[in-house]
């Protein structure tokens, strides 16, 4: 990757601390605009914690603090006025679906409807290339009022992910998806990510680490709430690895 | 996409403002219900009122022409005689049938049984009243062969109908909150179902089981309309339960209408209400702690 | 326990009286249970063939003649529904916002303890207390005299905690996750509160606004020294009889007065009155559990 590439996201010394543990010990790294970071590490390296404070949804655990500098384009999202901006900005895809309570349809309309696009025919045209982006689309189409929540496991994951695309996000947070989707689904899923990298600035956080090496450009190894190496995918999955704690774990020594 | 309306985001704003205040609310109806209490019966009670005599003395005498008597030991103990009794038969049966319903029963039954109790508490305390001034007196004129059955016994009775309700939902509660596994364990280990109901299950639900108690007490002591009309009224400290007597609040629903405003009888009454306000303010607050307890835990 | 495992092994005496007391305790506590449940059944029908004489379509649409001491019990029923309406249209939204705060909104610190200390307490506040209340704030201070709004302001303030209670249950039942999806699209908590949380709660809501229904309907203390009247003549059928600023009669007050206010009353008349004031509770009662199965039946998740 060249320095040339304008920056999209700049962590800068973060740190979230829970009551009585700490999940990130400051991390600092950049992401750039249009590329698929890979994020691997083990479970409850801090992973999740991260994401939840790009789009500030941290602030909904009470026992949560989060210390340091994150800033989406240039701007400080712990001072960011409008949090609901900068939350249509960023698209979060969590491990577990969850489709709402409401038909197919309303799930992706919710979010431009929250946003305040009334106007029909934009909205069928958003939640069917919303859809069909999801790889949903073929599967739906005939029942899309029905409700999103009787969908099988890898469907709901699919509206989910429909769903983080319908606010039209700039950057996308997808966190372990595969663990409730089926293999194939998976693939499909991996599908539609490469095809999004020309729009959208990805975050893929995968507890898979071959996932990353399929996917990513860049791939950041962190553990235990350190980050341990960033770099592009040639050299994570080198041979030579700047630290030969990323090699152990990327060949499976450990983890 | 920031193209909701300005109107729109106006709008939200208000209406948190307002489920905000409704929150906020809460709290002062609590002190408005205290302070106007208060209020009414503050002059007589820090100016006249002898508080020695007024918590001591069995003698009620509000309306005497000679002289006028303000003791409200006699009615205290009206509703001391009837709360006791009535807890006296509503917590075995009440407790009984919390761990009936919720040990013994197959889900059906549950189903049925809880939708009982739920009837059986739905019933108006007018209605329970006016079962203890003709089918109870009736009944305990034949059964003791006694002069009049508005008496402790049948306030005592239908306070425990009343009661049994929340008892057996709240108890019930108590003992779905102890874990399955401590009932696994001990099952496995060979005991009965009755020896781990009271091995096992009571010890653990016994802070949820006490404030389904104190929530019962409660109940009790704050009910007007059934113990004004079963219990007679007669304002004096019972010897026996087929003794008629007078409680607190029975007191204030008879003579309220007929004390002029703002004269010492009225006042009275309303200091009474004080009382019976933290009376169960304090019994409430109890039963609270107690059930935040067993959260902790 | 069962039978089967009996071939395997032979009982020792311990073991025999072991499950002795079981099966003793087990019929203890039935019995207990059902003890409960019988004086229900005898009381609904005791009253039930006490007030068959008077049973009839006339009795509910007729007003009170002679004394109390012949007619029906229109002009009560009125002033009951009067006054539940109000109250619930009164308490029902400061209820139901008010938990809306408590379970959406309130972070966990004091102050929200402070306030759900005060609901639970304000739920313990005897009936005979809020109608000292009532007069005290409504009748006297506020100047809305001995009325149909003050006795139903004094009613709704009474069934306010329990409606707070229920609405907080009916939220909390919502699963966490569909908040969060929520936010993380960006709707502002409102919008998740409006379109996510209250449509999928409303059912539980709504059972617990019914519930009121039928205690509001019972209540005889509150109303007593704030609004209701023992008589009071209003022409019947017509549906608009009293102004809220009017007194009124009740059907729990009616029951009280011509069971030991009145003398000479022809025994089916309280029976009668008694069994309507009953039957109204019980049929909403029955209305909000029916309800609830037929909503749980068709949960969306």
């Amino acid at each position: 990757m060249s320095d040339a590439k304008k920056k999209k996201i700049e962590i800068n010394n973060l740190v979230v601390k829970y009551e009585d543990k700490t999940a990130l010990k400051g991390i600092s790294f950049d992401v750039y605009e249009n590329e698929i970071l890979g994020v691997i590490g083990p479970a409850q390296s801090g992973k999740t914690s991260m994401l939840k404070v790009i789009n500030r949804t941290i602030e909904f655990i009470p026992e949560a603090k989060a210390e340091g500098v994150v800033k989406v384009d240039g701007e400080d999202v712990m001072k960011m006025k409008n949090v609901y901006e900068l939350r249509r900005k960023v698209g979060m895809v969590f491990p577990l679906p969850v489709g709402l309570p409401l038909s197919i349809y309303d799930n992706v309309a919710f979010a431009p409807r929250a946003a305040g696009i009334r106007n029909k025919t934009d909205l069928d045209e958003l939640v069917e290339r919303c859809l069909k982006q999801s790889a949903l689309w073929d599967e739906v189409k005939d029942r899309l009022d029905s409700l999103g929540t009787k969908l099988s496991g890898g469907q709901q994951q699919r509206l989910t992910i429909a769903r983080a695309l319908s606010h039209q996000p700039e950057i996308l947070c997808l966190d372990e998806f595969s663990i409730a989707v089926d293999p194939v689904t998976t693939m499909r899923i991996e599908d539609v990510l490469k095809e999004l990298r020309s729009e959208m600035t990805i975050i893929l956080v995968t507890n898979l680490v071959q996932q990353a090496r399929r996917l990513a450009n860049r791939t950041a190894f962190i553990f235990n709430g350190d980050l341990i190496e960033i770099d592009d995918n040639d050299v994570i999955f080198s041979e030579k690895p700047a630290q030969k704690m990323t090699y152990d774990y990327v060949n499976g020594n450990f983890g | 996409m920031g193209n909701r309306k300005q109107l729109e985001i106006i709008t939200e704003s208000a209406i948190e403002w307002l489920i905000r205040i409704c929150g906020i609310s809460a709290i002062l109806f609590v002190f408005g219900i205290f302070f106007f209490v208060f209020r009414e019966g503050a002059e007589f009670l820090f100016g006249g009122l002898d508080l020695w005599q007024f918590l001591t003395s069995p003698e009620w005498y509000p309306t005497s022409v000679s002289q006028k008597r303000y003791g409200v030991l006699a009615l205290m103990a009206g509703t001391a005689s009837v709360t006791l009794l009535s807890m006296a038969i509503a917590v075995p049966f009440g407790l009984g049938a919390a761990i009936y319903v919720s040990e013994f029963c197959g889900p059906k039954a549950k189903e049925t049984f809880k939708i009982v109790i739920e009837l059986l508490a739905a019933i108006p305390s007018v209605v329970w009243g006016f079962i203890g001034l003709t089918l109870m007196n009736e009944l305990i004129i034949t059964l003791f062969d006694a002069p009049i059955g508005l008496t402790v016994l049948n306030g005592g009775i239908i306070l425990a109908l009343m009661s049994v309700p929340i008892i057996v939902s709240i108890g019930e509660d108590a003992l779905k909150a102890v874990p399955d596994s401590y009932r696994e364990a001990a099952e496995a280990l060979g005991s009965t179902r009755w020896q781990m109901i009271y091995r096992v299950l009571l010890p653990a639900a016994k802070n949820g089981l006490l404030a389904a108690v104190l929530l019962g007490v409660a109940r009790a002591v704050g009910e007007t309309m059934a113990v004004l009309m079963a219990t007679g009224h007669a304002v004096k400290i019972p010897g026996s339960v087929l003794d008629s007597v007078r409680t607190l609040t029975a007191t204030i629903a008879a003579e309220l209408g007929e004390a002029p405003v703002a004269s010492d009888h009225y006042q009275v009454l309303f200091i009474i209400g004080i009382l019976l306000f933290t009376i169960t303010f304090a019994v409430n607050l109890i039963a609270d702690l107690v059930v935040k307890g067993i959260k902790e835990q | 326990m069962s039978n089967t495992t009996q071939a395997m092994y032979t009982e020792t005496p311990f073991v025999r009286t072991k499950r002795r007391y079981q099966g003793l305790a087990k019929y203890i506590f039935m019995s207990m249970t059902l003890l409960m449940i019988l004086p229900l059944i005898l009381i609904v029908g005791y009253l039930f063939v006490k007030a068959a004489p008077v049973l009839s379509l006339d009795f509910i649409f007729t007003n009170p003649i002679r004394g109390m001491r012949d007619g029906g019990i229109w002009a009560a029923l009125l002033g009951t529904i009067y006054l539940v309406v109000i109250s619930l249209v009164t308490s029902a939204p400061i209820g139901v916002l008010a938990a809306v705060y408590l379970n959406e909104y309130a972070k966990d610190n004091w102050f929200t303890r402070i306030i759900n200390l005060a609901v639970v307490n304000l739920a313990g506040v005897p009936s005979i207390v809020h109608a000292l209340f009532g007069l005290g704030a409504f009748v006297l201070f506020a100047g809305m005299g001995r009325s149909i709004i003050a006795a139903s302001l004094t009613l709704g303030i009474m069934t306010l905690p329990v409606i707070i209670a229920s609405t907080k249950e009916a939220l909390g039942a919502v699963p966490i996750a569909f908040r969060e999806a929520c936010w993380n699209v960006g709707a502002t908590r409102w919008q998740t509160i409006r379109s996510i949380v209250l449509p999928n709660s409303i059912s539980g809501i709504l059972t617990g606004i019914i519930l009121q229904v039928s205690r509001a309907a019972g209540e005889t203390a509150p109303i007593m020294f704030t609004g209701a009247v023992f008589f009071k003549a209003i022409p019947e059928g017509d549906l608009l009889a009293y102004g809220i600023f009017d007194q009124c009669m009740a059907l729990s007050m009616h029951l009280f007065t011509i069971s030991t206010q009145v003398p000479n009353v022809p025994t089916a008349l309280p029976y009668g009155t008694a069994v309507v004031l009953l039957g109204t509770v019980l049929l909403v009662n029955a209305v909000a559990i029916v309800l609830r199965v037929y909503l749980r039946s068709r949960k969306k998740w």
